[in-house]
């Protein structure tokens, strides 16, 4: 296995109802340092099954996903420990609506890298101006505005220091016009070497800042490749019928 | 008219201030408010406690590994389950009288068991309505706690109970007002809360009407006091929201 590999996920199935669906069907795939992949197909493709089975959210029926070298699905292993280190952005945000923004983003540094409150703020705060919103420490969730709220749900993954960013759809749920601050974000991770896995209906954001793109269908990967190989000289029928769709 | 005032003042004088007659209310009110308050604090700590076990088991116990940990979930869930239909399926009265009369039959403290008995009660009523907070904070937060890297307890612990209360608040307040007049029924087992304090001073002086007017009226004046309370924090928390 080559150093270079975070995250290699081996034919992982996830059934529910006993086999009656078939969320993931065999599904292998190595995500490496620094890359920005982007996983793209309809819906019920199984694209968001993929991405929390990365972290564990829902936990394969079988399969082996190893993180730096570590198989997490092995019940043995702490998976709380591993989350640590694996940040993730839900369509939803979920910001903890009782708490301040600065409380949101504390929370988890000081409980459980056991920071001091000090630290950790100052840490938060000077994230939070990356995201140009350090103003809006001291408010709650309910007052900013769907593209704030996600550009803090961001920087909440980013106060734990992650070694990869995981991105569920976190686009989906904006108004059109806060869909580019929030790109502007995430493209600035990638810029900065940031290890991400994206789902995501955007295009053009896949052409600009993906180095690989999953395509996926019913359950399994059915073609891969390069942004250009993909959006440019698609193989496959599915791939093909899909970009015409959307494009 | 006047001939009425007088007769007023004279009960008046017989029941509440010969005899300093007026300490069974005042130390009764004292015993009442004893017994309630730690009632609350029991009932809350029992409550949440069964609310934690049961919606973890109704959330995770179907897809859990099998194994020691769904084991023991599955057996302390059971055991709260048990908890619930027999202090649901009682009277408090019998509750109260099986505590002082068989299982603390040694005990001459009165209004502390009186307090484990109410608490206990109270218990189960609290774990049901944490257990619909519990049930109605988004799964999200539960997500995102998790993705963070908190573990299940203290999910529970730092995101979703804190967000649970906010929204069982008023049901929990009333919950307490419940249990403060269900405490009168505490004179079964001989502790002197308010309302046998009533009771030892209609015994004394053969009047019925002016001491039992006297403790309905403090109970009122506690109930609307604290049902005031309530709509206050309840309008806190919702300005707080915005």
């Amino acid at each position: 296995m080559s150093d270079n590999i975070l995250i290699q996920v081996e034919d992982v199935k996830k059934y529910y109802n006993g086999e009656k669906i078939k969320a993931l069907d065999g599904v292998s795939a190595d995500i490496k340092k620094g890359e920005v992949v982007v996983v793209i197909g309809p819906s019920g493709s199984g694209k968001s099954t993929f991405l929390r089975c990365l972290n564990l959210l829902e936990a394969p029926t079988s399969g082996r996903i190893l993180f730096d070298g570590t198989d997490i699905t092995d019940p043995r292993t702490n998976i709380n420990n591993h989350r640590q280190h694996m940040g993730m952005v839900f369509q939803h945000f979920n910001l903890f609506p009782n708490m301040t923004i600065l409380k949101n983003l504390t929370l988890a540094p000081i409980k459980l890298r056991k920071k001091s409150k000090e630290e950790a703020e100052k840490e938060a705060l000077a994230l939070l101006g990356r995201v140009g919103l350090e103003d809006r420490a001291n408010a709650y969730s309910s007052q900013l505005s769907g593209g704030q709220k996600q550009r803090i749900a961001i920087v909440r993954a980013l106060c734990m220091n992650p070694e990869v960013m995981l991105f569920d759809e976190p686009t989906s749920a904006l108004d059109p016009e806060m869909v580019g601050e929030v790109l502007d974000v995430m493209k600035q991770l990638a810029r900065e070497g940031m290890t991400m896995v994206v789902v995501t209906h955007e295009m053009g954001f896949a052409r600009e800042v993906g180095s690989r793109v999953i395509f996926m269908d019913e359950g399994r990967i059915v073609e891969e490749g390069t942004p250009s190989e993909i959006f440019d000289s698609p193989k496959s029928d599915r791939l093909k019928s899909f970009l015409a769709k959307i494009l | 008219m006047a001939e009425w005032f007088a007769d007023f003042k004279t009960d008046f004088i017989i029941c509440f201030v010969e005899k300093n007659r007026w300490k069974f209310i005042v130390n009764g009110l004292g015993n009442t408010l004893k017994i309630t308050l730690f009632a609350l604090i029991l009932g809350i700590a029992i409550g949440v406690i069964v609310a934690v076990v049961r919606s973890t088991w109704d959330k995770n116990g179907a897809d859990m590994r099998r194994g020691f940990g769904r084991g023991l979930l599955r057996f302390f869930n059971g055991i709260c389950k048990i908890y619930l239909t027999v202090i649901r399926g009682t009277p408090v009265v019998v509750q109260l009288m099986i505590m002082y009369y068989v299982i603390f039959a040694a005990s001459d403290n009165g209004v502390l068991v009186a307090a484990i008995a109410f608490g206990i009660n109270s218990g189960a009523y609290v774990a049901e309505i944490v257990r619909s907070g519990i049930m109605s904070v988004d799964e999200g937060q539960f997500e995102a706690g998790r993705s963070l890297g908190f573990n299940y307890i203290q999910t529970m612990r730092y995101i979703i109970v804190p967000q649970a209360f906010k929204v069982v608040l008023p049901a929990l307040a009333n919950e307490f007002i419940t249990l403060l007049k269900e405490t009168s029924v505490a004179g079964y087992v001989a502790v002197k809360d308010l309302t046998k304090g009533a009771d030892i001073i209609r015994g004394a002086t053969y009047q019925t009407f002016m001491p039992l007017m006297a403790v309905a009226i403090v109970y009122l004046v506690m109930v609307m006091f604290f049902t005031w309370l309530v709509g206050k924090l309840e309008r806190r928390l919702r300005s707080n929201e915005r």
